[in-house]
């Protein structure tokens, strides 16, 4: 088991290192980097703005009852606003996108992998490192962030949605007393962490993606193991980063 | 119709090609798998023109000979040389300017499942050519026409049959009219009319772009259609080499059991 893991981990630095030396040569396959914004980011849209709305409604929900019993109900847009904002937001779209991206690329790179469609695109005289994997990375790096913000402003809006539905307040006064105590290193630092996540979802999806064998039962393990790893590496950087950005933006 | 033009074609590959410059020499070529000893020591040279057709049984290393000369896999000794040029420890800009001279039919076509046939055959084009998009499209038309497959561009490949498959697996692997074809089990899987259609169709594609190629196939029908020498690989060792007619009439035991079993 411990042999294996050093072996998975050995195997997934020398495929990173192949995904840099693809990522710095010409062509750089543009067309197909915007095919994965698309595919990963626009796509993942409704599932995250949906996952936002869900966590800012039970938040608001949940927090109402405990801050009434200590007499603080007029913190509850501030606790509302710095959860999402600060972990609930980019944890969440995390997730979410490890579940349906990792899936769809394991797959999708493990099928090309058993019916040889990525022997041909490199018999073809193409690095399938930069057209499948680098754009794939890639996406997932820049569209993480952004989804991350689709996520914050759902939650958010849900959140006073909830609030408003038992205490009748206006969306303007509600974010202003939301976004009171919250500085603008409480907004930025959480949610470019989200950069790492895409970074682990894209890398890991991809390294399992091309190396299933066995057929339709490997492409389906593949699947289900790019969903567990980058879930598991995303909950792990996640406490790491946690920490590291409480160092450095106390 | 079909079958005679073959046998016709045939006919004129056996009265023996003038023998070129060798375009692919294979020196001594190991490749394992773990403990599995795939190919040991082959040793094989194709001239150009020529069309050498490897034989075996499944799992004697026909296909992984094909991967290690396009480099999909690394040998672990020998030599493989191409156009003079040796592969092994080549970085991958040389082994990508090889490889485009090449051109290689999957055993099961491997076309992008995701792009149409259209799509496919102008996948290299796009990426090794400077056409414009009306001189792409113009010389896709023109290699899906030279395999018959003209009215099926907007097709996906899982709406078209295996046969149309190779076919347009061909084309696509001509696309970059390339100086070595490289067939991996071209019949495999197909009907036997079918089979022989695709043997006229490679025999038509070698004549007219006077390919040197090597065909990997368990099909004895196909290989003296469309080879001009015939190698047999057993246990990862080349068997015997020569005409298909000096194998089929060979005492050797291993030669006649497996053209015994296949004839």
């Amino acid at each position: 088991m411990v042999n294996r893991s050093i072996e998975w981990f050995g195997d997934l630095g020398s495929f990173s290192w192949k995904v840099i030396c693809a990522a710095v040569t010409r062509p750089f396959e543009l067309r197909e980097i915007f095919r994965q914004f698309d595919e990963i980011g626009s796509k993942s849209f409704p599932l995250v703005a949906l996952a936002g709305a869900a966590i800012g409604t039970v938040l608001a929900l949940e927090s109402r009852s405990s801050l009434v019993r200590f007499g603080a109900k007029s913190m509850l847009p501030a606790a509302i606003v710095f959860s999402i904002i600060h972990e609930m937001g980019p944890i969440v779209t995390g997730l979410v996108v490890a579940g349906r991206v990792g899936a769809g690329i394991g797959a999708e790179l493990g099928s090309m992998k058993v019916t040889e469609q990525i022997d041909a695109i490199e018999a073809s005289a193409v690095n399938p490192y930069k057209l499948l994997v680098f754009t794939r990375v890639l996406a997932c790096i820049v569209v993480l962030p952004l989804l991350t913000l689709v996520t914050d402003f759902c939650g958010v809006f849900a959140g006073w949605v909830a609030v408003a539905l038992s205490d009748p307040i206006s969306l303007h006064r509600f974010l202003d007393k939301g976004f009171s105590g919250v500085s603008f290193s409480d907004f930025l630092a959480p949610t470019f962490r989200t950069c790492a996540f895409g970074l682990i979802i894209g890398l890991v999806s991809c390294f399992q993606g091309m190396r299933t064998r066995g057929g339709t039962e490997g492409v389906g393990r593949s699947a289900t193991s790019s969903v567990v790893l980058s879930s598991l590496f995303v909950i792990l950087a996640d406490v790491m980063l946690v920490k590291l950005i409480l160092i450095f933006f106390p | 119709m079909k079958q005679s033009t073959a046998e016709a074609t045939l006919e004129s590959n056996h009265t023996g090609r003038v023998p070129g410059e060798p375009v692919l020499v294979l020196r001594d070529v190991d490749k394992s798998f773990g403990a599995q000893h795939v190919l040991d020591g082959i040793s094989l040279t194709v001239t150009r023109g020529e069309t050498l057709a490897v034989l075996g049984r499944s799992g004697t290393g026909k296909s992984v000979l094909l991967k290690l000369i396009i480099g999909l896999e690394s040998m672990d000794s020998g030599s493989i040389c191409i156009q003079g040029q040796e592969i092994a420890g080549l970085a991958l800009k040389e082994m990508n300017r090889l490889r485009i001279k090449m051109g290689f039919l999957f055993q099961q076509a491997a076309l992008y499942d995701s792009l149409t046939v259209e799509q496919n055959v102008a996948f290299p084009l796009e990426r090794h050519t400077k056409m414009s998009a009306s001189e792409r499209s113009a010389r896709v038309k023109e290699l899906l026409n030279s395999v018959g497959m003209e009215q099926d561009l907007k097709k996906l490949p899982s709406d078209i049959s295996g046969g149309m498959q190779k076919r347009v697996g061909l084309a696509r692997a001509l696309a970059l009219q390339p100086e070595i074809l490289l067939l991996d089990e071209p019949t495999a899987g197909l009907d036997p009319i079918t089979s022989r259609e695709i043997d006229d169709l490679i025999l038509k594609l070698q004549e007219e772009h006077a390919l040197t190629s090597v065909v990997v196939t368990h099909d004895l029908q196909s290989a003296k259609t469309i080879a001009d020498r015939v190698a047999l690989l057993d246990k990862g060792k080349v068997v015997m080499e020569g005409s298909f007619d000096e194998l089929a009439e060979s005492n050797d035991g291993l030669v006649r059991e497996f053209f015994k079993k296949d004839s």
